[in-house]
């Protein structure tokens, strides 16, 4: 008989606290270029180190290469990162306005923007996102205005929304932008019975569901991945890791795995990690799990690996609960930046002219910005009417609310 | 018909009628649900249109949501109302506020069965009537059904809803209109004018209460199981009680409940459901608000007792023909 040892509880650390240097030693990078690219229709079995490794495209020099480089043109690319820089000047511009107390709250990219912006340009028309509050990109890159967005973020007159939402929460469906819900993971499901409704009418759409890192402690993720597994949807389940649940460091969400793309293995998923802050990567990537569901495929999941370089919300402090040169020190660097590179190196960009679109980008931005304000903003100017507070909680009005609204007196 | 048969006849219809009808959940596909009543839908309708799911309720109610959205009409099997509690936040915070967080861009036009109530032995997590807790959620819609002829019609109005409807069947009605006494043999439905079914398509609007015995002396507020104990409890006692199946929760149709209270005066809440925070409050409130002039007795309520449901208790729990009775009587002495 073995003597019982005296258990002990664990609860994981990240390396790292403020105050220590910043260490990013346990996320091993591929060189770009090294990881394969399988045919579509692969068995996903035979794919199962694609979770553990990082698809790359762009090297450090900028060049593009390897199995998944070569599906944009030069205009493509400018246009990606005219949206990226897009995203980047709404973020400045409204968390400068939730500073002065014009909106309530802002959830920003910094980062991040690859992800969305380059997914987007792998979808077709009604093929519908189910996303996160982080993927306003998906939104720009399909030429949604920000005027709209930014009508929207100040809940005011012309909020599509009619101020019933907090900010960034947006619902396009003209742009396969599925209503934003604030709850974590909730979507995740709904993007899989989405694709089974698309799959059931024999129609072409193909569904996105995304999630964060942290959202995939959540049980909703379990159940995507299930009816996803069990019904072949054709959607492609999106995770951006972006290393941080508000202060929660992503060990706490991933425990004992290795990576958050393993998770799918056990669901015979094809799971793909894929460099987030590449620009290029991520649209090859979605490129090739959206072919493969349209080709009755089933469904792929993606972990986008990325850095959450801002605070999580315009509430919260990250020098508070990581070391504050920590972004400098990402490994994967920023997603303009590398864009910029690489357009440099293919000879159809310069320093200059970068400058100039930046200037160009935040020009049109700040335009937008003015003309939304002109029709108010969170406690100044034009506001929805309060009667509508009462509108489109059903179809038709039943008689407790119309009795409500009387005695609200609107 | 039974009730089973009426639902599943109503499942029918619909799905015939309009081929964005869905019907998908645990063991509903093959077997035809532990019920039996999605029995011999998938062979008629095939494998897209009627199967079986993963148990997993939040994933039954997520990816209902994604289908209602995409513009299918999902009609969900929840094989018990007592498990439905993981599937909650799908419900609360996504089905029931899509339209409006969403100024109606998107929409859940999706129904969940499932079925309620005890009287079958069934313990706490075969039991349970939780529809209070739907209808204290904004944008949803509560039906508790309570035979078969408004079964079938509330269901083809539940499905044809473009709202998230929650659609509850007490079990202990499936077979027969249960009046409270189970040491006595349930009458068929066959035997009773509700369980006359007319076939083909008909609804019963969402929101309409019915009256199911008329009297003077006072009004009785009842759905689904706590109906047929009422009545009972009427004829038992010779109280001359007038009984309202309320049949939908929400909207609730205030005006039957108003009218029948301004003439009698005296009210008696029943529900088989725990009595703190029960829909019962809610009545209450809403009576005393609109009726306070005319009662003539404070308002009472008979409802499950503040416990989970006891196994072999049950009996003792259910709030059967005599404590009903002793209310009715009670209510006339105040």
């Amino acid at each position: 008989m073995t003597e019982s040892a005296r258990l002990r509880f664990h609860v994981p650390e990240p390396a790292v606290r403020p105050g220590d240097p910043p260490d990013f030693s346990n996320v091993k990078i591929a060189a770009a270029g090294a990881v394969d690219r399988p045919p579509v229709d692969v068995d996903a079995e035979s794919i199962r180190e694609h979770a553990y490794s990082i698809i790359r495209v762009l090297d450090r020099q900028g060049n593009a290469v390897g199995p998944w480089a070569g599906l944009l043109d030069d205009s493509q690319l400018i246009a990606g990162l005219r949206d990226m820089l897009m995203l980047r000047a709404l973020d400045v511009r409204a968390l400068m306005a939730q500073r002065q107390g014009k909106i309530s709250f802002y959830l920003q990219h910094m980062g991040e923007e690859a992800v969305s912006c380059a997914f987007r340009k792998a979808q077709r028309r009604g093929d519908m996102n189910f996303p996160t509050y982080r993927q306003a990109g998906l939104l720009i890159a399909d030429g949604y205005p920000i005027f709209d967005m930014l009508c929207q973020i100040y809940s005011n007159e012309r909020d599509p929304l009619k101020g019933r939402q907090m900010p960034v929460l947006y619902s396009v469906r003209a742009h396969d932008f599925f209503s934003l819900s604030g709850n974590l993971g909730t979507q995740f499901p709904q993007a899989v019975g989405w694709a089974m409704a698309s799959a059931i009418r024999g129609d072409t759409g193909v569904a996105a569901g995304w999630i964060g890192d942290g959202s995939t402690a959540e049980s909703d993720f379990h159940a995507a991945l299930v009816f996803a597994s069990t019904y072949r949807a054709p959607v492609v389940l999106n995770i951006v890791n972006n290393q941080w649940a508000i202060s929660t460091f992503q060990g706490i969400a991933r425990g004992g795995s290795g990576t958050f793309a393993a998770r799918g293995l056990g669901f015979g998923l094809p799971a793909l990690r894929v460099d987030g802050n590449d620009y290029l990567a991520v649209h090859a990537v979605a490129s090739w799990a959206i072919e493969r569901a349209r080709r009755n495929g089933g469904p792929t999941l993606i972990e986008h690996v990325t850095y959450r370089v801002g605070a999580h919300s315009s509430s919260d402090d990250p020098a508070a609960y990581r070391p504050k040169t920590e972004s400098d020190a990402w490994p994967l660097g920023d997603p303009v930046i590398r864009l910029k590179n690489h357009l440099i190196v293919r000879g159809v960009r310069s320093e200059e002219r970068h400058r100039a679109l930046e200037e160009e980008v935040m020009a049109e931005v700040i335009a937008a910005q003015r003309e939304a304000e002109r029709h108010g903003t969170l406690h100044a100017g034009g506001k929805p009417s309060t009667r509508d507070m009462f509108e489109g909680v059903y179809e038709t009005m039943p008689p407790h609310l119309r009795r409500q609204r009387q005695q609200a007196g609107v | 018909m039974t009730m089973i048969e009426a639902l599943r006849d109503a499942l029918d219809v619909s799905m015939a009628r309009d081929d964005r009808v869905i019907v998908f959940g645990e063991d509903v596909g093959y077997f035809g649900g532990v019920f039996r009543v999605t029995a011999g839908l998938q062979q008629k309708y095939g494998h897209d249109r009627c199967f079986d799911t993963p148990i997993n309720e939040s994933g039954i109610v997520g990816a209902a949501i994604g289908m209602a959205a995409w513009g299918l009409r999902p009609c969900v099997e929840i094989q018990f109302a007592d498990y439905v509690y993981p599937g909650f936040d799908q419900i609360v915070s996504e089905a029931a506020r899509l339209r409006y967080r969403s100024n109606g861009d998107f929409t859940a036009p999706l129904v969940l069965r499932m079925p309620s109530g005890g009287g079958i032995f069934g313990g706490q997590t075969h039991s349970q009537s939780p529809e209070a807790l739907f209808t204290h959620v904004a944008g949803l819609k509560t039906v508790v059904v309570s035979n078969p002829y408004d079964a079938k019609g509330l269901l083809i109005a539940a499905i044809e809803d473009p709202d998230p409807v929650i659609f509850f069947e007490p079990k202990r009605l499936y077979n027969g209109p249960f009046e409270g006494h189970p040491e006595r043999p349930v009458t068929p439905w066959s035997k009773h004018p509700l369980g006359d079914v007319p076939s083909g398509h008909y609804t019963v609007p969402l929101g309409q209460a019915a009256l199911r015995r008329a009297g003077n002396a006072v009004t009785v507020l009842a759905w689904g199981t706590m109906v047929h104990v009422s009545i009972t409890a009427a004829e038992e006692t010779g109280v001359d009680a007038e009984v309202i199946d309320l049949r939908t929760l929400v909207p609730l149709d205030l005006d039957a409940i108003v009218t029948s209270v301004e003439r009698t005066g005296r009210c008696v809440i029943v529900h088989e459901a725990t009595l703190t925070s029960g829909f019962g409050a809610e009545l209450a409130a809403l009576v005393q608000e609109h009726c306070f002039y005319r009662l003539e007795a404070p308002i009472r309520r008979v409802a499950g007792w503040d416990t989970p449901y006891p196994h072999v208790h049950e009996w003792e729990y259910f709030p059967g023909p005599a404590r009903v009775g002793r209310a009715l009587l009670d209510v006339l002495e105040d």
